[in-house]
């Protein structure tokens, strides 16, 4: 038997369709997997995602990283079964989750952006029922849900039902329940997004305990302090596409220069302020940033309403290059407003490959 | 590219995985049912209780119906318990679950296929009905005196609650899936009442000769045929009534239709 990596007709296999004799086709060693992988909804104009190739190993961080309505959430719910891709293959731990959801369901968990627990019986319960369903035996779910609940802080609360909990509690309960059958693959939908500080500390600090145990974690967040943190590889995505994959360091690595120096004026500006900056000694590159488009809308169009914002890429120290710079826009007319110096980061990666921040 | 053996990272499924999957949420739903027994109770007994203590009791005991009104209208309250009892079970929860609860989520990616998911809540309803019909039996007699009784019609009396159940969980189904949470109230008035009051549970079918356009409209609810089927069994001779085979085979055909919509638009919900 042998299986192409082009895409399956959607409507030719039935969503279920069980078959032990069909378990794995090609041994590849991947815990994550995903080849051309296309899906355009109903009624849509354009592709949510677009022809997405990446693959994770196992026990490895992966971050997949955009803004909102890039393609991140459309890409784990067809890994996760939920979403029915429209071409491509996507596969967990070999198991393609189109031909057998059913054993690709056993392999994984999922932390969504919301709460989904179960409102009727406590956290316990909530810990214990899910094991159940993936078969754990009576005992040993009753003995790792106070295992789990004990490390996750909550084992006080053990009996309370999840209406009491706040978005980072339950945050951690989801986490908690999402370990009990111990998926091979761990799936979070931006796991701290909406979580105060200490919330996502917590969070932080279990999913890095995760990765020094063997668990694949693929993790989408539109955050570039948790992506470059947390994550071994990053894949960039916007409009359905993915841009860039990395690791962190070699992302930024990419961009020249070694510092940043981020200049924002009191008002709009042409291009002769542009040229003038990229001009000066030490400079390398001088980037336009346009605030982030809204949801969906296409982004990246210079706009003339919004105060001059530039990026300079510098080969020498951000500092010195202030005072020459602040000296270029007042010649120009314009006032300074805010200055920012830094060492690239993904966010800059972002900006440089779509012209757009992040937010 | 050859095929291989399964690697270490993608073992095969343990024999029995589903059913233990289905089995598991099973028993989450009669736990939460158990635990909230009282509420349950409420839910599924009151209105056909209300019903009976008005029309059985009340209105005979200051003579506004005939003595022999309760032969009508208890095998009536019997259908209308069953059909409702798994309606209820699924409209709403479901409405929820898939609207703003998400609760369902968890049982979409277990180890099972989703139709396993669609039977387990069938199933459930069809188990939630039954447990409300056997209550209504000692409350008929409570209220009533006495309820009628033939040993000889308990297997059509039994098929008729099996379909009657059937026919509810697939109107839940279908009402539970296709109606948007921001409709929810509209289910109320535009499907439920009119479900209610069309479904010959207070009336005998063949008596509504004389109302010709109301018997055809009758005719076209499911629970009618619940009804006339439950009166054949308990009392053939006393009332008029649908021939059971016509009840059984408008059953079996409501049943096939509602449980294959309603498990589409189940499916629909589950996978984008």
């Amino acid at each position: 038997m042998s299986t192409t990596a082009g895409g399956q007709p959607s409507g030719a296999l039935s969503s279920d369709a069980y078959d032990l004799d069909v378990v794995v086709e090609e041994s590849t060693g991947l815990a994550v997997e995903v080849v051309e992988l296309v899906k355009r909804y109903p009624k849509a104009a354009v592709n949510a995602v677009d022809g997405v190739t990446f693959a994770a190993a196992a026990g490895e961080v992966f971050g997949l990283l955009g803004p909102n309505g890039a393609g991140k959430t459309t890409t784990v719910g067809m890994l996760t079964t939920r979403v029915r891709p429209t071409a491509g293959a996507a596969r967990i731990g070999g198991i393609d989750v189109m031909r057998d959801p059913v054993t690709a369901r056993a392999q994984l968990a999922v932390v969504p952006q919301r709460s989904n627990l179960d409102r009727s019986i406590s956290i316990r319960d909530n810990l214990i029922f899910h094991a159940a369903y993936h078969g754990v035996p009576a005992g040993e779910r009753e003995r790792r849900a106070d295992e789990i609940l004990d490390q996750f802080g909550l084992i006080d609360r053990a009996g309370d039902k999840p209406d009491f909990f706040s978005g980072g509690q339950s945050q951690r309960v989801m986490i908690a329940r999402a370990l009990m059958h111990a998926p091979r693959v761990l799936f979070l939908d931006e796991p701290t997004t909406g979580l105060d500080p200490a919330a996502r500390l917590f969070v932080w600090d279990r999913l890095r305990e995760l990765r020094d145990s063997s668990v694949t974690l693929l993790l989408t967040t539109h955050d570039m302090d948790e992506a470059a943190l947390l994550a071994d590889r990053v894949a960039i995505m916007d409009h359905g596409h993915l841009l860039a994959l990395d690791t962190p360091d070699a992302l930024i690595s990419t961009l020249e220069g070694e510092g940043t120096l981020e200049l924002t004026a009191d008002r709009p500006a042409d291009g002769t302020v542009v040229d003038a900056l990229g001009a000066l000694a030490g400079v390398e590159k001088v980037e336009t940033v346009h605030l982030a488009a809204e949801d969906g809308a296409p982004g990246g169009s210079p706009s003339d309403s919004q105060p001059l914002r530039v990026r300079l890429y510098l080969t020498g120290d951000a500092a010195l290059c202030v005072a020459p710079a602040a000296a270029i826009l007042t010649q120009h007319g314009l006032a300074l407003q805010d200055v920012k110096l830094g060492a690239p980061t993904l966010e800059d990666v972002f900006i440089h490959l779509t012209g757009r921040t992040l937010r | 590219m050859n095929a291989i053996a399964a690697p270490a990272s993608a073992p095969a499924l343990p024999q029995g995985t589903q059913w233990r999957a289905f089995r598991a949420v099973l028993r989450r739903d009669l736990y939460v049912t158990y635990r909230e027994f009282p509420a349950f109770l409420a839910q599924v007994i009151l209105q056909p209780l209300f019903l009976l203590f008005v029309f059985g009791y009340v209105l005979k005991s200051l003579h506004y119906t005939r003595p022999d009104y309760t032969d009508v209208l208890y095998p009536g309250l019997l259908a209308l318990t069953a059909v409702i009892t798994a309606l209820q079970a699924l409209a709403f929860p479901l409405v929820a679950e898939f609207g703003w609860t998400k609760e369902i989520e968890d049982r979409l990616l277990a180890p099972m296929p989703t139709s396993f998911v669609v039977g387990e809540k069938v199933l459930f309803a069809v188990l939630r009905s039954f447990t409300a019909t056997l209550i209504m039996i000692p409350l008929g007699i409570i209220v009533l005196g006495s309820i009628p009784w033939r040993w000889a019609g308990l297997p059509l009396l039994l098929a008729g609650l099996v379909l009657g159940a059937l026919v509810g969980a697939g109107f839940g189904l279908v009402m539970g899936t296709f109606v948007r949470p921001e409709r929810i109230s509209l289910l109320f008035s535009l499907v439920f009442t009119p479900l209610l009051f069309t479904g010959c549970t207070q009336y005998p079918w063949p008596s509504l000769d004389h109302i010709r356009w109301f018997q055809i409209v009758t005719a076209f609810n499911p629970m009618t045929y619940v009804s006339e089927a439950l009166r054949g069994a308990m009392v053939p001779d006393e009332v008029p009534h649908i021939q059971p085979w016509i009840c059984i085979v408008a059953l079996v055909f409501s049943v096939c239709v509602l449980l294959t919509v309603g498990s589409r638009g189940f499916y629909r919900r589950a996978i984008d």
